[in-house]
Order: C-alpha cells, then structure tokens, then sequence
C-alpha cells in the first residue's frame, strides 16, 4: 500500500507534465490532486498499520547498483520513522495542492507548476521510504531539483534564476559531505544497507579512523561528513543562505517546500541515523552547537526583516535549529515531534502569508500593510493560531514540542546541552517577538498601502482557506494528542526500532524530570516577547525607529543578515569567477598553449622562415657556404688526426 | 550466430557502406540523398549486429568472447585477433549507437561534399570499432591512429571559421603521443616477442625499470586523448570548430581511447608503473576536475564549456581507473560510458540551436524556453545527468568513483568531490542563460521547436541515459568479472614484485 501511495505523486507529475497541454488547466489540477488526496489517505491507513499495531516492514523492487561488495536494491522501508514523514509529506502536499489551485489561478502555466508540486513528493517520498543510503541520496538530491525547479518557476524573473541556481548550489555543497559520508559508511561497513550498517555500528564504536589528515573515531567522522550533507538541506548556519533567497518561488512552494517538508529532510536523515550519531559523541556535540546556533541566529535575523515571507523564512531557519539541537542531545523522538507539529503551523503560516498576498495584490513587503484584519478576519484568525503555535503557547501544537526539546536539551546534563538551552530559550523570546511583529505591522495599525489595492483586499477564496483550516486543526490539536506515542509514556511501543538512543543518553526520559522553572522559563519569555511586540508595533509605534538609530551598528548587522551573503560573495562566488577567467585566459591559452603546440609552432615557422632565407637563389652565396664547409672540415680533419 | 566473424562483421560493416557511397554518381543532390540514405541504413544495419554481441555476450566471465584468429604476418608472429570482454564490449556498441545517431544528426547540418562526408563516418565507425575490438597490437596501433584521419579530415572540411588551426593542433597532439606508444609497442615486441595482446595481459613479465619508460610513452598518448591536464588545450578548439557531429563522436567515443588504453594496457601489463605513477595521475585528474570546471564557469561559447565539462568529467575517469578497487574502475568505465552518452547528446543540444541561428555565443541566447518548451525538457534531462542527479546515469560513475577514491586516498575523494558542485555551477549557469529569462532577442523571436527527426535522435538517448541511472546493474553486470580479473591479476604482480624494486629505482640504484 505503500509503493502506491509512493508513487502515485510521480504518476501525476508524469500526466500533468508531459500531457499538460492535453488535459489542460483543469485536467492537471484534477488528477494530480485527487491522485495526492488519495495518497495522503492511503498514507495514514500505513501510518496506523506500522506505527500504532508495529508492523514495520520492507518492500524490494530490484537491485539498483552492484559494484564489487556494493550491493543495493532500490526499496521502500516502512518503520515509524518513515511513516510519519509519509504522512506529513503526503498531507501538507495534498493541502498545497489544493490551496495551489486558488493561488496560482492567474498563471501561465498550470500544469507544469502541479507537476513540479507532485514530483517533489515524489521525490520527498522516496527519500522518507529509503532503506539504504544511497536512495535517500536519489531522493534527497531529486527534492533539491524539484526545489530547483520551483524556486525557477518564474523563470522570466532573473532574481528567481539566481535564487533557483543559489539553492541548488549551496545544497550541493552539503551534498559534498553526504556523498564522501556515504563513501566512508560503505569503506567502515560493507554496506550501505541501513540494517546492515546500524547492526554493526556498535562494533565500530572504537574503531578510528582518518580522514584528510586528521585522525579520529570512525563514526564521529562519517557522522559530521553526514552531517554536513544534513545542513545543507536543513539551512543550518553556514549553508542556510540558499533558504531566504528561495522565497522567491511562488508561495505554496514556500510552504511545501521549504518549511514544511524539504528542509526537514536534514533533520529526519538525522534521526534516522540515530543508531550511528548514539556512537558519536563528538559528532552530536558538534550537531548540537551548530543547531542552537542556527536557532539563536536566524531568530536574530526574522526580527529585522521587512518581508513577511522572509520573516517565516528565517522562523523557518531558527525552528530547524531546534530540531537539530535536539537529535544533538539524543533527543530524537522530541526532533521528529517538533518536525511534525511544525510542518502544520509553518505551512499554515506561510499559506496564510500567501493569503495576505493574494489579498493585497502581490505584494510582500510588511511596511505596505497593516489595518486589513477586519477586511480578511478568517485569514487573521489562522495566522493567530500559527503564530500561538509557533511561539510555543499551550495548548498549541508548538509548545508540547517545543517544550520538550528545551527540555531535553537541559536535561541532557552536558555542556553543550546547557549551550542549546540558553540559545534556545533566548531564540523562543525572539520568536514570539517576531510573530507578532509580523501580526501587528501585517494586520493592525493603519493602512499603508495605495488606495487601489486596499480596495481589491478581499479574502481568499474557498479553496485556499479550506486546506488552512485543516491546517489549523493540526496546528491546534496535533501537539497534545501525539505527546504522549512521540515523547511521553508510550513512546517505546510507537517508535519500535526505527529509533535508538542508548540508555545513558534518554534525554527524553530527564526531560520529563526537570525544575519547573525550566519548563516555565520558555513560557514566560514567549509571553514576554509578545509584550515587547505589542508594545513597539501597538502601542509606541516610533519605537522601532528610535531603537533602530540607537543601536544602529547592531541593526545594520543583524537586518543584512549578519553579512553572510556578502562574505560568500567576495569569498567564493567573485573569486571562482575571477579564478575560472584567470585561469583560462593566463593558464590555458597563455601557458599551455603558448608553450605547447603555439610555442612550438610558431619556433618551428620562425626556424623555417629563417633557414629558407639562407636559400637565396644566388650561386656565389652557395659556393661561398660550400667553401666554408669544406675548410670547416679540412680543420677537423687535422685537429683530430694529427692531435 | 555462432560460427560467424561478427566481430570483423560489425567493425567492416560501415566501410562496405562507404564502398558503396563511393560508388553513387549522378547530380550532386541525388548523390547527397542517397548517399545519406546508404550511410543511415549502413550504421542501423551495424547497429543491429552490434545487438547480438550485447544479448550473445556472457556475463560473468573474464574471458575474451567472439574471438577470431587467424593468421597475418606469420614472419613476426603477428596475427588478426579480434575479441571483446567486459571492458571493450559496451564501448563497441557505444560506437555503433552513436553512428547513426550522427549520421542524422547531419542530415540537413551537412550542405556540400555529403558524400565524402558520409564516407568519412562511415569509415570512423569501422576504425573506433575496430580499435575496441582488436586483440594484437599491431592491428590496434592501426586502428588507433587511423581514428585520427576521418577526425582530421572531418574537423578540416566540414569545420567552422578555424577549422584548419584546430585541426592541425588535434592532429599534431594526439600523433605526438602516438608516436611515443608506438615505440613503447616496439619495445614490448622486443622484449617477449609477441603482440598478442590476451598473451600480454596474462603477464608480460616486463622489469620495473622498463615498465617506467614504457608507461611514460603509453602515458603520452592516452593522456592526450582522454584528455588530461595540461594536455588538454587541442579539445575545446577541436570541438568548436567541428560539426555537431564531429562533436558528438570525438567526445561520445574518441575520448574514451584513451580511458580504455589505461584499462587495458597500463594498468595489466605495467602494474607496478601504474602504482608508481598513480599519485601523479590523481594530482592531474583533481587538477583536470577543479581547474577545467572554473574554466567552464567562464566561458562563452557553449561548445567551448561542454568541452570544457568534458575534460573535468574525464578527471574522474582517470582518477577511479588508478584507484585499482572494484568500485573505482567500474565507476570510472560507467562514467565513459555515462559521458559518451550524456556529453555527445548536449553537443547534439547545442547543434539544435546553431543550426536555426548559426551562433555558439551564450549571450546570443535567452529566453529559449518560450518558443521551446521540448528542447528546454531535453536540455534539462541531459543537463541534470551531466550534473550527475541520481537518478540518471551520471551519478553511478561519479558516485562510484568517489566511492573508490575514498579507499585510496580521503583527499583525492574530496577534491575529487569538488567537482560536484562546480560541475552543477557551470551547467545550471549556463542552462539558465540559454533556457531561461525572457525572450527579447528579435532573431530568436520565431526559433522553432524540435522537429521530429530532432527528436528521434533525443529519445533513445534520453532511454539510455534513465536506463543507466535507474537499472545500471545490466551495464555493471558486464563489466564486474572482467574488472575482478583485472583487480586480481593486478594485486598478483603487485605481490610477486612486493612494490620494492621501484623505490628503490628512485632511491638511486
């Protein structure tokens, strides 16, 4: 049933793609979403068959590659893992489809945008339903072509081509790292198979191992090599730059793709390697500060940003950085809760954003709103319940989940646990600050915008606030009714053995232990942070701009996004540039050239022009070389004869 | 079809069809279409025989299959040995599937002298199938240099403004090294007294000091026509000025001469050169991989940047041929397999556009995708497997590789890894300036779209290159046993020798 739900997504990208123009608008809207309706209910049919009654499974196609010991088949694993991200994947996917037919009315070329929507899930499935390495990888770099391709839909819009090439680049940069991490797993193991590798990771515990000079235990190794493959999808801090320039696809992609389910893929590769990471412990530290970090950062980032889409895209950032923080503190369960509450409030929130643009005739930028709540009151309502969600307040979905990651993190008893936290809890002040920023400068205040376009205000359609709703719903109930298989009390039976975390390291099982303080310390600080917004946007609104003059040098860094791009620019883009010319014009043609067959070439024409002046025609010349000639050798001749 | 020379049959097939195009007289344009007539169904026949190697071959065996013997010069012992194993054989169908290929590629492409022209392929086809399947070093050599003639002729007559410069370089490079081989084949027939190449293969028993020289001269011609860094200028201009499908050939087969020379001469028969010599062959091929992709990222002509890929996409072929591991040799055989296809069709890609506006500048172009929405997929299909996405069957070889340069060496397989990104830099970039933006250029404002023999030509290629992304185990399974053997045989001369007696040639015995 699996395999079905896997692939029917792929059979409408390959009807709404190669045969758009025969069904038309309407035919590719039809078939590819009901075929994603379809799967989505197939997909929780599977989820309450392997998660609830354990019937965790495998399904083999055929071999893929057979090369030497690498052996591996192209398959499709069912445990609890993938089961959630199937169903995920599949429902948020059917959501956008359906809002995508609202939202992307007035465009050009229908089909091609529902095939691309499908592909991706497609694409994203197969990744989720992986049982070996290297198909993750086929699916892992297909959702990156699929993003690709969606990030370049418009492709008349240059930024949109660069945005398009940025994301697959940076992403490619990760996938450096997972490559050369699949390539040690297989040099370490044998294998690539998952059930291979994490039934003899235990045995390679102490194996060391070096890679590049530097010596080291053998998993901590693959497992930052893997790592880095994760940060490029998961926009972690240093390969997050593609994420915000993304944006510039249309906004059911945004959703879909690049807060709900793509960028989630770093961190469910993640958990998934958890019997791998339990055995390295440096790879989980390092994991851990870079995933605080992210959260702290990109938090720092969303609350100077004027564009609503890149506001969500930076929460985007800073909520993957939780999520990783989390699996760094072997709190796995508690990523995938947070992965799983998230997508709902994330993708309800950036439809929501599309909403707002569509109602204000496609525009994005938050200084150009405000005072439209009255006009599209259903649209406000479930921003609220994203924005309450995302924040952390209970009893929305993100508060159980963020919560216990918080938790987990300071019950892990550990240094870098203890870094997580704090960076933690200070990204969950900002983030609710931020939120509601958002709402206020989005929704309240006066009208900032021409007349004519707050005339057009309207709300959304039907079909754009139906998947909303559903949304919401998971936004608002997800939360406490998954608590208890994800993370409380029934979490052994649920996750099975899809998940390992080593006894000394059930950071979950301390979490549930903790101070009350520090469950009530995110709580507060949320509350806090949206004080602190109300006043600045409601209250005083000239607060914003007295603050901003006032610690001008720390708003100019954190507004230009603490100037990674610029620094990546000058770095890398510019001087691979300046290097690929340089080398071509001074290394190719100059040099080699130059010296090789030109060089020669024209010394060969030179000598040849040189020795045919010699032949001038004229008989007394000749008689005179003769002449010489002959004396030369006469001289010889009596040196070496007589001498 | 046993008892029948199939061989000798599939490699003199195209040069009966060249026979009979030097036959056809008439008026120049009945002489044209019949002689483009004669030359597809030539190559399509060929193809077909070719087939019955492919289903005849037996998987799973090292040995040479098809063999035919017989006499040839009984004074030096030279004979006409033809023979194929798991190495050679799906290089021969590559010969033969892109043959007809070309040949339609030039249908309208070629305007005069169409019979020569077609004589010219035709008798290419014969001498790159010729050289895969030859078994005695003389009957090799020949093939091997004969390659150069049509290609000479073809880049010369049928070429763009620069044909002649180009043409003499490629012709002046790649004799060079030939020449080089050529005594290196020489010294080898001096030394055991024979030029059968299977006798050879079993051991040539060549001393370590000798093997240094003759690898080196080996060296010189293969790296040429891979081609390696630095001797790789003669390929962009070659491939500039050469017509679409001289193009196709010279990067589809001709590059893999020198690939598969290293498979089946360096490495079995100078094993502990090869091992010598391999970190100088790796440090070449992460130069070839780094320095040949920024190149590309720089470049503006399409041609020019393809051919460009050509010589990065090489570097991992000859970085995994010396890796010496299972993973990394078939890895670096896909990938010459992979690369003939996926680069022969983005030459074909281009071609398309040049044909209809005559310009290889990239800024000449924008916007395509408007007016081509069926070139755009199968730009993007063949623009995605050289980037090397699963999927299609430029990941397997590069994946492989790196796989295999992994257990050799972790800094080769991260260099080497480099590539991944900026191979995907140089081909998104410039997919994105031909495919993509808005089209206000006023000549390319009625561009039209594939026609059907355009697309003909694509289909089977994009088939091929799914196919060996998706169900690569039918083209692995070909080579695993020919490989394992030369893994085996390679480790049994490695141990006989115990690796000492180089070490010491340097250390100043």
């Amino acid at each position: 049933m699996e395999v079905v739900a896997v692939f029917l997504p792929l059979i409408g990208a390959i009807l709404a793609g190669l045969f758009g123009q025969k069904l038309g608008d309407r035919g590719s809207q039809v078939v590819t979403c009901s075929l994603l309706l379809l799967s989505a209910a197939l997909s929780v049919i599977v989820f309450v068959d392997v998660a609830v009654y354990g019937n965790a499974r495998s399904t083999e196609f055929f071999t893929w590659i057979d090369s030497g010991s690498l052996e591996l088949s192209w398959a499709i694993r069912m445990d609890t893992l993938s089961a959630i991200m199937l169903c995920v994947v599949t429902i948020v996917s059917a959501m956008v489809h359906v809002y995508s037919i609202g939202y992307m009315e007035h465009d050009t070329s229908i089909p091609r945008f529902f095939s691309y929507l499908s592909l991706f899930t497609f694409f994203m499935l197969m990744l989720a339903t992986a049982d070996n390495f290297l198909q993750m990888f086929f699916g892992w770099e297909g959702v990156g072509l699929a993003s690709y391709l969606l990030i370049g839909f418009w492709y008349d819009r240059p930024s949109a081509n660069s945005a398009a090439i940025k994301a697959f680049l940076v992403n490619r940069v990760g996938d450096i790292g997972f490559a050369l991490g699949i390539a040690g797993i297989f040099f370490l193991f044998g294998s690539t198979t998952f059930d291979q590798v994490f039934a003899a990771a235990p045995d390679m515990a102490d194996s060391s191992f070096t890679f590049i000079g530097i010596e080291g235990r053998a998993l901590d190794i693959v497992g930052i090599l893997l790592f880095i493959g994760a940060m490029g999808k998961s926009a972690q801090l240093g390969l997050h730059t593609w994420l915000p320039d993304a944006m510039e696809g249309p906004t059911p992609v945004s959703a879909l793709i690049h807060a709900a389910t793509m960028v989630t893929a770093g961190v469910f590769m993640l958990c998934r390697l958890s019997p791998i990471l339990e055995y390295a412990p440096f790879a989980l530290e390092v994991i851990t500060v870079v995933g605080a970090a992210t959260a702290f950062f990109a938090a720092t980032v969303g609350m100077a940003q004027n564009d609503i889409k890149r506001v969500i895209a930076y929460s985007t950032c800073s909520q993957l950085g939780y999520m990783v923080f989390a699996v760094g503190v072997s709190a796995y369960s508690a990523a995938m809760f947070h992965l799983m509450t998230h997508a709902f409030f994330k993708a309800l929130l950036f439809l929501g954003a599309g909403s707002v643009i569509h109602a204000m005739s496609d525009e994005q930028d938050m200084r150009k709103m405000g005072g439209i709540w009255r006009m599209i009151p259903l649209t406000y309502a479930l921003m609220w319940i994203g924005s309450l969600a995302l924040a952390g307040i209970p009893p929305f979905a993100g508060f159980f989940s963020k919560d216990i990651i918080l938790e987990a993190a300071w019950a892990s008893h550990t240094g870098h646990g203890a870094f997580a936290f704090w960076l933690g809890v200070a990204a969950a002040f900002m983030t609710a600050f931020y939120s509601w920023r958002l709402l206020f400068m989005t929704f309240h205040g006066k009208p900032r915008a021409s007349e004519e376009v707050m005339h057009h205000v309207h709300e959304s359609p039907r079909v754009m606030t139906v998947p909303l709703i559903v949304l919401a719903t998971g936004a608002v109930l997800a939360g406490w009714l998954a608590y208890g298989a994800f993370v409380g009390d029934l979490r052994m039976p649920f996750w099975g053995e899809s998940i390992h975390v080593l006894h000394d390291h059930d950071s979950i099982e301390a979490a549930h232990h903790v101070p009350l303080w520090v469950k009530l310390l995110p709580l507060v600080l949320a509350v806090a942070g949206i004080a602190l917004a109300y006043v600045m946007y409601m209250a005083r609104p000239d607060l914003p701009g007295v603050l901003a003059r006032a610690l001008r040098p720390l708003y100019l860094f954190i507004y230009n996004k603490w100037y990674f791009d610029e620094v990546y620019n000058a770095v890398f883009v510019r001087n691979a540039w300046l290097l690929g010319k340089g080398l071509w014009k001074s290394g190719d043609v100059a040099v080699i050239d130059g010296f090789g067959p030109d060089g020669i070439s024209a010394t060969t024409r030179n000598l040849a022009v040189r020795i045919s002046r010699l032949q001038t025609g004229y008989v007394y010349h000749y008689a005179f070389v003769m002449l010489i000639g002959v004396v030369a050798f006469v001289t010889w001749y009596i040196f070496t004869q007589i001498g | 079809m046993h008892g029948w020379p199939l061989l000798s049959l599939v490699t003199f097939l195209p040069l009966v069809g060249a026979g009979f195009i030097l036959m056809i007289r008439g008026e120049e344009e009945v002489v044209a279409r019949n002689a483009r007539y004669v030359a597809l169904w030539t190559s399509l026949i060929t193809f077909v025989l070719s087939l019955f190697v492919w289903f005849g071959f037996e998987r799973g065996t090292a040995d040479f299959q098809f063999v035919e013997k017989t006499e040839w010069i009984p004074a030096f012992g030279i004979t006409y040995h033809m023979g194929v194993d798991g190495i050679s054989m799906m290089f021969v169908l590559l010969s033969t599937i892109l043959t007809p290929i070309c040949v339609l590629a030039s249908w309208e492409a070629i305007t005069y002298r169409v019979k020569e022209y077609m004589i010219a392929f035709l008798a290419l086809e014969t001498l790159m199938v010729g050289m895969f399947c030859a078994l005695d070093f003389v009957a090799f050599y020949m093939f091997f240099e004969g390659v150069l003639i049509p290609m000479f002729l073809i880049i010369g007559v049928w070429g763009g403004p620069r044909r002649v410069y180009s043409a003499f370089k490629f012709f002046l490079y790649t004799l060079l090294g030939s020449v080089l081989m050529l005594l290196a084949i020489l010294a080898i027939y001096f030394h055991t007294g024979t030029t059968d190449i299977p006798t050879l293969l079993a051991g040539a028993g060549i001393p370590p000091e000798m093997q240094i020289w003759l690898w080196l001269a080996f060296f010189a011609s293969f790296a040429v026509k891979v081609p390696m860094w630095p001797v790789h200028t003669w390929l962009p201009d070659a491939h500039v000025e050469a017509p679409t499908a001289g193009s196709v050939i010279l990067a589809g087969v001709l590059l893999k001469m020198g690939g598969y020379g290293f498979l089946r001469f360096s490495l079995p028969m100078l094993p502990e050169a090869s091992a010598f010599f391999a970190p100088l062959v790796f440090g070449l091929s992460i130069v070839a991989v780094i320095y040949t992709s920024l190149v590309a990222l720089a470049q503006e002509d399409m041609k020019k940047l393809i051919a460009y890929s050509s010589v990065a996409h090489m570097g991992f072929v000859t970085a995994g041929v010396f890796t010496v591991t299972q993973q990394g040799l078939e890895g670096a055989i896909f990938q010459m397999l992979s690369h003939g296809i996926v680069s022969a069709a983005l030459f074909l890609v281009v071609g398309v556009v040049y044909d209809r506006i005559h310009t290889r500048l990239i800024e000449k172009y924008g916007g395509l995708v408007h007016r081509m929405p069926n070139y755009a997929l199968i730009f993007m299909v063949f623009m995605l497997a050289s980037v090397g996405l699963p999927g299609t069957s430029g990941f397997v070889g590069e994946f492989l590789v790196i796989v295999g340069t992994f257990q050799a060496n972790t800094w080769v397989a991260l260099l080497i890894a480099s590539g991944m990104v900026l191979g995907a830099a140089y081909m998104l970039y410039l997919y994105r300036r031909i495919i993509f933006g808005k089209l206000t250029k006023q000549h390319l404002m009625d561009i039209l779209d594939l026609n059907w023999r355009e697309k003909a030509i694509f289909a089977p290629m994009i088939v091929l290159v799914l196919w060996m992304g998706i169900y690569p185990v039918s083209f692995l399974d070909v080579m695993s046993a020919s490989v394992e053997s030369l893994i085996t045989n390679y480790e049994q001369a490695m141990a006989g020798s115990e690796g000492a007696s180089l070490a010491l040639l340097w250390s100043g015995q």
